[in-house]
């Protein structure tokens, strides 16, 4: 009865002894620093999963970043390793590992969202590694006294006072709805927004969405009770979409805004016709696919046209800015883990996106953010939330 | 300070009574029209549940398969700007369509993933498991195989939904705060109409005898000339055509799916068929309808992020004071 | 149902290679467990031992580079198959011993977790308090749960305690004291208990564990929490067979076999079906409780119903009621999605095939308990069979009992 696992077991433990050898026998091949002809960043986040949308952007940057770097044929190339974490925090852990102790990164771009970033960065801490994420917002992962995490976003706290105060002070609005997802990113953006636009003096109620869900009917005739001047919701554009779909079904007609992780024309696809018109969604990312933010984005985004044959998306720009973190550390002749984390944290250039420069909790200095406005199903950009205006 | 928490819950109390009792007609409206939905998918596993005794996992993936057909239906006839009278004509072709791809996706299951077990005496659990695979197999075959090819989009967006949009909504009835929308009705007055009709079916033909009779002894009815596999090819067939119906009618309601859909749905028709007793048909209209109300006032007086919560709690309070759920179970008994 | 198989011969013949493939197998599994019952003592007990000995040396990075290709073996070693392997035997207590169908284990599971996140984060006690009262509060959850909800028969439970874990994962989320969907990160790791490293040579780097410190908790070093999950899956085995063995253990097997007729024999169903779910329950707080401590962070959505239905595929795959099958199982469940990383996007797509053939090919489980084989053949025991397995065309050649 016992013997079905012992077998396997003994098979295991004979099977030690041999694969000991081999692996000895291919002896020591890590070399420590002098000049080293190429170094691995990694690359992590949900590549495969139901967030692919928002990571495969990122992708695509870092590799256009790594490719024209590249193609200069500097001292020492990098080399670019995606680990698909699915956005699931213990896969994003066993995968820094094995990027770690396996493929030797140097420095990792992501994790792409605040779950995994929360399990991972201790990891990566220990390993001394460096991060620097182009999307993970949440603002608690600041606060974990992490050395080798950075991230070029403002987070969530930032855009959550930024787009509140667009709401009072950009919109007049004097009732505000406010209605999160109950995710990780969604409640606590919703909560800083709240608290934002109560301090401009209007009132506010809340309610909350089960994402997996389709019917808001609910939430929607607690909206339509309190009768808004404006409508925010935190959370994902696939929600966002059915939600301002049943509101304006249900006749609910305040304006409607939200955030980063709405930023899709997703959104207007999902709530059909004419219901997402007009909607704001901010986000301190900087999307610019006509390049008319400068000569720099200019640039980016043409290249990144021509090599992907589609237009710059969300957060694609910050993660050119990561991987650019990345280029300009090995440039300045650092090939150590070490030396790079010391080289970032003195970094200071003019990205695509903004000046990249940290803070020293691992924050980006830049706190802007952005107002897109919703008009057919694209999303152009309206303005700095501190001076849009919406007619 | 025990006087200002009291005194502080007693204000939040009022409160909540008060949004509740500003919702109460909304809310009524809204969660008859959900509960219909719920008890349509009910009905599907209550029937597997009479017959085989098993929990059918992969149901909530046969009514998957009917919001794709429906979408696929409004796609390939160009529906849109649908209201009025022809809503119910576009409603009844995608119902049509619907249960007829959901029945037969029921019964390729049933053939495919059961009865292999089945013929072996495999333990309920086994089958159990068998379910959550197809369950599992079957999400996965459209979020990275068929919609991907369907939708000419790349791999990793197969996950992502996709829409129809076809209906023009308007409000039907309108007494003061008691407002009624044409798909809402719709969808009650179809659920309780297809409910109806089952019933007659399962009461009064000779297919309806031969399931109740295998519900209540295989065996017996075996020596009696049932041909057991085709009872149960039936009992998945009718199940599977209602699951799919109930996805035409969600569709007009939501006009959007994805390859998880099935899930949470599933999980609550489940809910309400043992809240209204399994393997009792009309113990899944009354479940369901209950299940979609509790959920609709639940939200309107504890928040909507407490309905589930509220949801399950009432499941677990009418269990335990009625075992078999509120009419208990029935589908071999002549009073179904 | 004999009379219809002679009657039908060509439908047999149908299913015949099945059946030489799977009888095949169980002939050889049945030679190892006649062989195993004829050993005596201290043979056992060498085996035994080795087979610990053999787990501690598992995380070896030449058995990962075949096992784990993709990812690193050791954080997989850890979770998810050791953790699967702890929460499948805790599991199979309620499941396989006492016969109790229940969809939310991952509640307990879930507990436990907590209770390391909020003692140890919050209130800065060590993790070995913590793993008591962890255990202790799993165990009170589960008799929280039990105590009025275990009147009720098979499926009635099993939405219940679906509910359940759903409750839990909710509450959990809508509250803002523990973190809301946030949850709780910096979780402590547990104190080190001693710094002491492993001596570097030819032995211990042929082992692969030369540098290792085995009682240094850290960060980026799974080993030492994989030791100590070792320790506690042994524990937990000699436990649950323990308890098997005994009284207990008895009455679960009666209450499975027939509950009305154990209650009419005098036993007290009630309290032993709460015994199982505490005892269950415990054990998937012990899982949760390492699982926070080497996680660092914890979220709700760690504990959703999917995980809940994976473990029980676990324990069904394995072979409910025997605990190498289960852990065999719980292996397979936790591995093959990990190994076939390479197929990328299908995975779950073939892990979802797979569980539907190996269900066909080997409805028992791949190492089933003997006495549980013996009746689900009988078509008796608390989850018997399917309700209409009578065979009608194409039947089955197993003479089986109809139910009722």
């Amino acid at each position: 009865m016992k013997l079905g696992t012992s077998a396997l077991r003994l098979i295991a433990v004979a099977g030690v002894a041999s694969l000991a050898l081999t692996a000895c026998g291919g002896g020591d091949d890590s070399s420590g620093g002098g000049d080293v002809s190429e170094v691995s960043i990694g690359l992590m986040g949900d590549l495969t999963g139901e967030n692919s949308g928002i990571v495969l952007p990122i992708k695509n940057a870092a590799e256009l970043a790594i490719e024209e770097y590249n193609a200069t044929n500097p001292d020492t190339k990098i080399k670019l390793i995606p680990y698909d974490s699915q956005a699931k925090p213990e896969q994003a852990t066993a995968l820094a590992k094995q990027a770690i102790k396996e493929d030797k990164i140097v420095g990792l771009i992501g994790p792409a969202f605040s779950g995994e970033s929360a399990q991972v960065g201790p990891v990566l801490e220990e390993a001394k590694v460096p991060s620097v994420s182009a999307s993970a917002t949440n603002a608690d992962l600041a606060e974990s006294g992490w050395k080798y995490w950075h991230r070029v976003i403002a987070d969530d706290d930032v855009q959550g006072a930024g787009i509140g105060n667009f709401i009072v002070n950009g919109l007049s609005a004097k009732k505000v709805f406010i209605i999160d997802d109950k995710s990780t990113y969604g409640q606590p953006l919703g909560a800083t927004v709240k608290t934002t636009v109560e301090a401009g003096s209007a009132s506010s109620q809340t309610d909350s969405i089960d994402a997996k869900a389709s019917d808001y009917s609910s939430t929607v005739n607690k909206v339509k009770a309190f009768a808004p001047d404006a409508i925010f919701f935190a959370g994902y554009y696939a929600q966002g979409g059915k939600l301002l779909k049943q509101l304006r079904e249900a006749g609910v007609d305040g304006k409607f805004l939200s955030a980063d992780g709405s930023l899709d024309p997703g959104l207007a696809k999902g709530a059909g016709g004419k219901n997402a018109e007009g909607a704001l969604i901010g986000c301190p990312c900087l999307i610019d696919p006509e390049g008319s933010a400068g000569d720099a984005s200019k640039k980016f985004a043409d290249a990144y046209k021509t090599k992907f044959g589609s237009p710059t998306a969300i957060y694609s720009a910050e993660a050119y800015d990561a991987a650019s973190v990345f280029i300009n550390a090995v440039k300045a002749g650092n090939v150590t883990a070490e030396d790079i984390n010391n080289w970032i944290a003195s970094a200071d250039f003019p990205g695509v996106s903004k000046q990249i420069k940290f803070q020293e909790n691992g924050e980006i200095a830049a706190d802007d953010v952005y107002i897109y406005k919703v008009t057919g199903e694209t999303l152009p950009l309206l303005g700095n939330a501190k001076e849009a205006k919406v007619e | 300070m025990f006087d200002s928490v009291f005194g502080g819950l007693w204000d939040r109390f009022l409160a909540s009574s008060d949004q509740f009792l500003s919702q109460f007609w909304p809310a009524t409206v809204d969660g008859l029209s959900l509960g219909s939905i719920y008890a349509l998918i009910a009905l599907g596993y209550t029937m597997v549940y009479g017959v085989l005794r098993l929990i059918n996992f992969a149901h909530s993936e046969i009514f998957m398969i009917g919001t794709f057909t429906s979408l696929a239906v409004v796609g390939a006839f160009g529906f849109s700007e649908i209201g009025g009278v022809a809503l119910i004509g576009v409603v009844l072709l995608l119902a049509l369509a619907g249960g007829v791809a959901s029945g037969a996706s029921a019964v390729a299951l049933e053939f495919l993933a059961y009865r292999p077990l089945r013929k072996r005496g495999a333990s309920r659990l086994a089958a159990l498991i068998s379910a959550i695979g197809a369950s599992l197999f079957l999400q996965q075959l459209f979020a990275r195989v068929l919609i991907p090819w369907w939708f000419d989009v790349p791999k990793e967006k197969g996950a992502l939904p996709v829409q129809g949009h076809f209906v023009v909504r308007e409000d039907v009835i309108a007494i003061g705060d008691f407002v009624v929308r044409n798909d809402k009705l719709i969808i009650f007055l179809a659920a309780i109409l297809m409910m109806i009709g089952l019933d007659q079916f399962i009461t009064r033909t000779k297919l309806g005898r031969g399931i109740r009779a295998t519900a209540q002894d295989p065996e017996t009815s075996v020596l009696m000339g049932v041909n057991i596999d085709r009872i149960v090819t039936a009992t998945f067939a009718i199940g599977g055509a209602m699951a799919g119906a109930a996805a035409a009618l969600y569709f007009m309601r939501f006009e959007e799916t994805n390859y998880f859909v099935g899930f949470l749905l599933g999980i609550k028709a489940f809910t309400a068929a043992v809240l209204g007793g399994i393997g009792n048909l009309r113990g899944a209209l009354v479940g369901g309808l209950t299940l979609g109300l509790i959920e609709m006032y639940g939200s309107a007086f504890f928040g909507s992020e407490w309905k589930d919560v509220v949801a399950f709690s009432v499941l677990v309070l009418v269990l335990m004071f009625r075992p078999t759920g509120i009419l208990g179970e029935s589908l071999q008994q002549a009073r179904v | 149902m004999s009379t219809f198989d002679k009657a039908k011969p060509a439908a047999r013949v149908r299913q015949q290679p099945l059946k030489i493939v799977t009888g095949a197998v169980g002939d050889v599994l049945d030679g190892i467990r006649d062989w195993w019952a004829g050993q005596p003592g201290p043979v056992r007990w060498t085996i035994y031992v080795a087979l610990i000995v053999g787990a501690f040396l598992l995380p070896h990075s030449g058995i990962g580079s075949f096992m784990s290709p993709h990812s690193d073996w050791q954080s997989i070693l850890f979770y998810p198959i050791g953790g699967y392997i702890l929460l499948a035997i805790g599991l199979n207590v309620v499941v396989g011993q006492a016969g109790l169908l229940d969809l939310g284990y991952v509640a307990f599971f879930a507990v436990g977790g907590y209770t390391m996140a909020v003692l140890g984060k919050m209130y800065g006690w060590s993790f070995w308090e913590i793993i008591v009262i962890g255990i202790v509060l799993a165990a009170l959850s589960g008799i929280l749960l039990g105590a009025p909800t275990l009147r009720l028969r098979g499926d009635y439970l099993a939405i219940v305690t679906l509910g359940f874990g759903e409750i839990i994962r909710i509450t959990a989320t809508n509250t803002d004291a523990i973190g809301g969907p946030n949850g709780i990160a910096g979780i402590p790791h547990p104190p080190n208990l001693t710094d002491w490293a492993v001596p570097t040579n030819a032995l211990t780097e042929a082992l692969d564990l030369d540098g290792l410190k085995p009682f240094t908790y850290g960060a980026l070093d799974t080993r030492p929490y994989y030791y100590l999950l070792v320790v506690a899956i042994v524990l937990t085995i000699v436990f649950a067979k323990r308890l098997e063995k005994s009284r207990v253990g008895r009455a679960w097997a009666a209450i499975r076999e027939d509950e009305d007729a154990a209650e009419l024999m005098g036993v007290p169903t009630f309290k032993f079906k709460l015994a199982s779910f505490a005892i269950g329950a415990a054990f998937g707080g012990l899982a949760g409780v390492l699982y926070g401590s080497q996680a660092t962070s914890i979220i709700p959505e760690d504990f959703p119903f999917i995980l809940s239905a994976t473990i029980l595929a676990a324990v069904v795959l394995g072979g409910s009621g025997n605990i190498p099958g289960v852990m065999l199982g719980a292996f397979i469940i936790a591995w093959i999605p990990e190994r076939v990383r390479g197929v990328g996007e299908y995975r779950i797509l073939v892990f979802g095939a797979a569980l539907v053939i190996m269900m066909a090919l080997r409805p028992e489980g791949i190492l089933p308990s003997r006495q549980r084989k013996a009746e689900l053949a009988e078509g008796t025991g608390g989850m018997g069979s399917l309700g209409a397995e009578v065979g009608g065309p194409g039947g089955s050649d197993v003479e089986i009992e109809v139910k009722k």
